[in-house]
């Protein structure tokens, strides 16, 4: 299935949990998830299957101050 | 004595906030945050780099068991995209306490208050701990405290632009019109305007390029850490009346012929 993740499009198998997708992206420590514009709990993220065409945000704390 | 900083009933020890942009390295920030004692850091947030794979997460130089995360919405422009960036953060943090900023232009980066305003008293109906960063307007400064935010942060000066603070009798006026603290963020350029920040009164003092920026940026760090001591105690011991003219400080009688 095709996923739009921050504004990428990615190829991506079937069937995928968000928990799932943020393993596979090499992710290591905390993301948050806005999924078809509405923003994720954690606890969401290993239950929620991704379908076909779904837009996704990934975020992240980078540094800033203002 | 205990002055602590109170921010939402939570009690700070240091009245100095400090950010996590522009350092030279993730080492010397670190070696910053240490230096300056602040005990508020805020953190930004943005898109995942999806080419960047297992690189350090930024939390991985932030001591949070003594530092309090405060993610802003820095370079957002519209109240809907700073409430949106809020839930994210709340997501990422574990924590609903956020830096609110709203800009309305991008050559000066000064605030847009009415949008802040509208983001502000939605975040407080979610239940967020809101800290505004805002123009050097008391009338807005009052309108955020009704909309329920926890501080208010007027700027100095533009962010990052380092010209101190540009209008001190209306930082007065702003402390003397709200009851919540007031913390000076943004367009502090070195030590001395940090102690004129806390001479006015105000409570802290918010800052990051005046630190990453600077030459040693340890030793500003550091600078920093006493300035914001320097300028409570000057203002807690009440300075003296400004005179027109001299007044001798020793006697005037019994002067040797």
């Amino acid at each position: 299935m095709t996923l739009t993740i921050n504004g990428e499009r990615r190829q991506v198998a079937d069937g995928l949990t968000v928990a799932t997708l943020v393993t596979q992206l090499g992710v290591r420590g905390r993301v948050a998830v806005e999924l078809n514009g509405e923003v994720l709990r954690q606890a969401q993220h290993p239950e929620v299957t991704l379908r076909d065409g779904d837009s996704l945000e990934v975020v992240t704390f980078v540094g800033g101050g203002a | 004595m205990d002055d602590a900083l109170v921010i939402a009933g939570k009690r700070f020890g240091s009245r100095l906030l400090i950010g996590t942009g522009k350092y030279p390295s993730h080492e010397v920030m670190k070696r910053c945050h240490e230096a300056s004692g602040a005990e508020i850091v805020t953190v930004a947030v943005r898109r995942l780099d999806l080419s960047a794979k297992g690189e350090a997460s930024l939390l991985h130089w932030i001591d949070t068991s003594r530092m309090t995360l405060l993610p802003n919405t820095a370079l957002c422009y519209t109240a809907e995209d700073a409430v949106r960036t809020c839930r994210l953060a709340a997501e990422l943090g574990m924590s609903k306490w956020v830096k609110l900023e709203v800009l309305g232009d991008e050559r000066t980066l000064f605030p847009d208050v009415e949008q802040t305003v509208a983001a502000a008293r939605t975040l407080v109906k979610e239940g967020f701990t809101v800290l505004p960063y805002t123009s050097d307007d008391p009338i807005t400064a009052r309108k955020l405290e009704d909309a329920g935010c926890a501080a208010v942060m007027p700027l100095a000066a533009p962010i990052g632009s380092g010209l101190g603070i540009r209008n001190p009798h209306n930082i007065r006026l702003i402390r003397e019109v709200v009851k919540v603290p007031v913390i000076v963020d943004a367009g502090v350029g070195t030590a001395s305007d940090v102690a004129i920040a806390m001479e006015l009164g105000c409570d802290g003092v918010l800052l990051n390029t005046a630190v990453a920026g600077a030459k040693d940026p340890v030793r500003m760090a550091q600078a920093m850490k006493l300035a914001i001591e320097a300028g409570r105690s000057a203002f807690l011991a009440g300075r003296i009346p400004r005179k027109a003219y001299g007044s001798a400080s020793s006697p005037l009688e019994g002067l040797v012929d």
